[in-house]
């Protein structure tokens, strides 16, 4: 009985001693913290920000959306407002029939809708990527936008074709 | 119950019904909703005598954020942003759970591909939340370095989710049919490097905590659960484990592969704190292993399958209910279904809950420290309690 | 003019030596003070792989400084329903027996306060004031949970000053005195012949005793962070908080002070004996009291009871009684 423990106090005298050993170690072993902002991380290639707008390959400062509403209709947040007009593109009045041909009706006016807002309430998005994903354009993508402080909620609502603009223009 | 002791009409109504024992000569005291060791907002009402305690009640719903309302508000599709809500460090099984549930009901298929992609992200989440567990009891025991060193490997875990999934917390990775992205060559190698770290990371872990003195006298014989109580109260996870029950969902009721994997189930059987502590770091390597057989065998293929529902799917009438092995326990989803775009009921079994309640009986008769030491051993997540 | 000089020469010398060492005191637990808040803050972040405090000038060195600007520019709150001269005497009791303390220890042949022949007596005798302080401080501030703490406090801080005593004793035996500039003078400049050679155990008792004495970690239940939210200055902050903070790490400097004299030579050492080998060895303890915060858990508190009850007491007193028996068969 004595045995046992004058045994156990020697290991639980040892084990003290083993634990400093380990954090001993730790302490002449470099930081790991990293010291925003004179460092910065790397890894943010990956980041999922809050979502953007694509452009047309063809055109930096057009949006590939196509105004079906799906991530509107699909967020469970409700975050996104689409606003669009529609306008109607001029058709060429047809040419006066040659005699003995009949008339052809006259074509209906073309109508295309075209974005005029792209709202974005950050302050309610879950960043879940459902948008993102049921686009059927890829018109959305996550942005890199990791830095993002501000002062107030309203600093949080983006108008995401305002944004694409002025990536467009860099 | 009689307001026998409202002589005094302080506190709120819990405090008031909360009657003073026969004595007379004890203290009452709150502790929480704000307190540094309950791990959320839990408050305990606690009738002190001297150091020992006499009663301890448990009070809810700080954190309640109608989960479980949302679910009959949403749509099946919208609803998954919840689940990395509810238990936010074990959010991939959360997430599971309700897939699975929701495939379960409308008879999704899912690649095979997705499912080793789902056994990854669910026990990479695992480790992550069991490094978080240890951090914090140790934290709430006294020690204030282990905590740093969880964290620093829990960062590198972060990071490779991040890589997936784009988050680092409340992942919405899953989705009904698969999993949202694939997994790319830096994440694999990332993940590899990971694995060799950790297991070098672990033994280190047992000469500064597991074998130290200190922490023994702190968790050996400290909340004794017997199988009994444990059957009686639903507990599940390392709790139930810990008193010697081999009971873990992925083998008791498979669902996934976890067939396919060679791992062990820990369990211990003294059912005290130690033993609870000792499952859970087991249950870390066993984890590794996993990973790494996984990683091994997934195939080729898609990650989510070509006939994946699209947002506005109707499951059809029906109920379903998915259990998967979480980091705290049995995590069930219960799912029925009217026919309509929302559910009609989701409800959410959350592991946290039946642990609790086992506390109320472990901490009578004990001091205060050791109802701290039995607290954090139950790994205990609030906002998944209050949903 | 003469009516002033034979005023001044009646000043006894011991007076002004005293008033002079009480000045120089406090400069010096002052600026240890700051020094070791630096000290502890810095080695803590090392510990855990982080920089510790960094951004208040260079190294963070003036952190401390910006902390005591901090904690005397804050607001003197009394907490309703506590007993205002109780919670106010608490922390200057706490705080101003510690330049007692310090006056019998020489920090070099001639720096010493008050070469007294019952130095260690004195130091004992006013350390035990700090329980009072803790009494004081649990009871004024109507708080249950400064309450509880402070009863922890005092438990633990009478219990442990027994094998504290006995092995602070044994030293004495073997020097045949209790004064402190003897013990140092008996001991010599070179490792092998201060009194840790052969005073092992006592020395090991006397550290753990220490350690629990200044409600360091892992002996810090009294301000349980985790549990009672801070113990026995729960309601304090401000000047109160900063009183106690300063007490005990005063405390902290005054038990490495004592060690350093019985257990380490004091003043002595090899090439060239001074203050600085006080000071060195003096914070080489503190480092490693410091290094204890960092890496244990705490032990729970009847189990901390049980320690020194079981353990240390009993071995004290063999330690102790074979001390007695070898002065005796050797002297």
């Amino acid at each position: 009985m004595i045995s046992q423990t004058f045994k156990e106090a020697v290991t639980a005298v040892w084990s003290m001693v083993v634990g400093l050993k380990v954090t001993g170690k730790n302490f002449l072993l470099p930081q790991i913290t990293v010291h925003y902002p004179r460092q910065v991380v790397t890894n943010l290639d990956t980041y999922r920000g809050h979502i953007e707008l694509v452009a047309k390959d063809e055109n930096p400062f057009a949006a590939r959306c196509i105004m079906c509403g799906q991530c509107e209709n699909n967020c469970p947040s409700g975050c996104i407002t689409i606003e669009s007009v529609t306008r109607e593109i001029p058709v060429e009045t047809p040419k006066e029939p040659a005699p003995g041909e009949e008339a052809k009706p006259a074509p209906k006016p073309k109508k295309v809708k075209e974005l005029t807002q792209f709202l974005l309430d950050y302050n309610l998005c879950s960043l879940c990527g459902l948008c993102v994903q049921h686009c059927p354009v890829d018109s959305l993508r996550f942005s890199r936008d990791v830095y993002l402080a501000g002062y107030s909620r309203g600093e949080f609502e983006f108008e995401l074709l305002e944004m694409l603009k002025k990536r467009g223009k860099k | 119950m009689s307001h026998c002791a409202a002589t005094e009409l302080t506190g709120d109504t819990y405090t008031r019904r909360f009657d003073k024992g026969p004595t007379g000569d004890t203290l009452i005291v709150n502790m929480g909703p704000q307190h540094p060791s309950t791990h959320g907002v839990l408050r305990v009402i606690i009738e002190l005598d001297g150091e020992y305690i006499l009663r301890a009640e448990p009070v809810l719903g700080y954190v309640h954020r109608m989960h479980e309302k949302m679910g009959e508000v949403k749509s099946f599709t919208q609803y998954l942003p919840n689940m990395g809500r509810v238990d936010y460090l074990h959010a991939m099984a959360w997430n599971w759970a309700y897939v699975g549930a929701v495939e379960k009901l409308g008879g999704v298929e899912v690649p095979e591909r997705a499912e080793y992609l789902r056994v990854i992200a669910t026990e990479l989440g695992r480790i992550s939340s069991h490094l978080v567990w240890w951090g914090a009891y140790l934290l709430d025991l006294g020690a204030f370095t282990p905590i740093m060193y969880a964290f620093d490997d829990r960062e590198i875990i972060l990071d490779l989710l991040q890589i997936i999934t784009g988050s680092r917390l409340t992942y919405c990775y899953f989705r009904f049919g698969g999993v949202i992205a694939d997994v790319t060559p830096a994440f694999v190698s990332g993940l590899t490097e990971f694995l060799a770290r950790f297991k070098s990371r672990l033994p280190m872990y047992k000469d500064l905590v597991t074998d130290n003195a200190i922490l023994r006298k702190r968790c050996e014989e400290i909340g004794v659960i017997d199988v009994d109580m444990a059957r009686r109260y639903g507990a599940t996870g390392p709790v139930l484990r810990g008193s010697g029950v081999a009971y873990d969902t992925r083998r008791a009721e498979p669902y996934g592969i976890y067939d396919r994997f060679d791992f062990e189930i820990p369990v211990f059987p003294e059912g005290d704190a130690m033993a609870r502590y000792m499952v859970r770091m087991r249950e870390m390597e066993e984890s590794v292993k996993i990973i790494e057989q996984a990683l091994a065998q997934m195939p080729g293929g898609e990650h989510l399958s070509a006939k994946a529902p699209k947002p506005a799917w109707k499951p059809g009438v029906g109920e379903a209910y998915f259990a998967v092995e979480g980091a705290r326990g049995k995590i069930g989803v219960y799912v029925v279904s009217d026919g309509t775009k929302n559910p009609y009921r989701v409800k959410l079994r959350a592991p946290s809950y039946c642990n609790l309640s086992l506390f109320p009986e472990l901490a009578q008769g004990v001091i205060l420290a050791d109802a701290v030491s039995i607290m954090g051993s139950l790994d205990l997540v609030i906002p998944e309690i209050d949903r | 003019m003469p009516d002033m000089n034979a005023l001044l020469a009646g000043i006894p010398a011991e007076l002004t030596r005293l008033i002079l060492a009480l000045v120089a005191l406090m400069v010096f637990i002052g600026l240890n003070g700051l020094a070791l808040v630096w000290v502890e803050r810095k080695v803590a972040g090392h510990v855990q792989r982080r920089p510790g405090p960094y951004e208040v000038g260079p190294f963070g060195l003036i952190q401390p400084i910006v902390d005591a600007v901090k904690l005397v520019a804050k607001q003197l709150a009394t907490p309703a329903g506590a007993d205002k001269f109780l919670y106010w005497l608490a922390p200057l009791l706490s705080f101003l027996p510690i330049f007692l303390l310090f006056i019998p220890i020489p920090f070099s042949k001639n720096l010493v306060g008050l070469d007294t022949n019952l130095g260690i007596l004195l130091i004992l005798a006013f350390a035990g004031l700090n329980v009072l302080a803790l009494c004081l401080a649990g009871w004024g501030q109507n708080n249950k949970w400064g309450l509880l703490g402070a009863g922890r406090a005092v438990a633990q801080s009478v219990a442990y000053e027994i094998p504290l005593l006995l092995a602070v004793l044994a030293v004495s035996f073997q020097t045949g005195s209790l004064s402190l500039t003897e013990i140092t003078a008996k001991q010599g400049a070179w490792p092998w012949q201060w009194n840790i050679v052969v005073q092992p155990l006592a020395f090991f008792l006397y550290f753990i005793c220490a350690v629990a004495e200044t409600n360091r970690a892992p002996f810090d239940l009294p301000e349980a962070e985790s549990e009672l939210t801070a113990g026995f200055h729960t309601e304090y902050s401000g000047m109160g908080f900063g009183l106690f903070f300063l007490a005990e790490y005063a405390n902290m400097i005054v038990v490495c002070s004592v060690a350093t004299v019985l257990f380490l030579g004091g003043w002595q050492g090899p090439i060239e004996p001074g203050w600085w080998w006080f000071l060195i060895k003096m914070y080489a303890l503190l480092v490693v009291i410091i290094w204890f915060r960092w890496t244990y858990p705490r032990v729970r508190f009847d189990q901390l009871l049980n320690l020194n009850w079981k353990w240390l007491l009993p071995l004290s007193m063999v330690n102790l009684l074979a001390t007695a028996f070898a002065v005796k068969l050797f002297a």
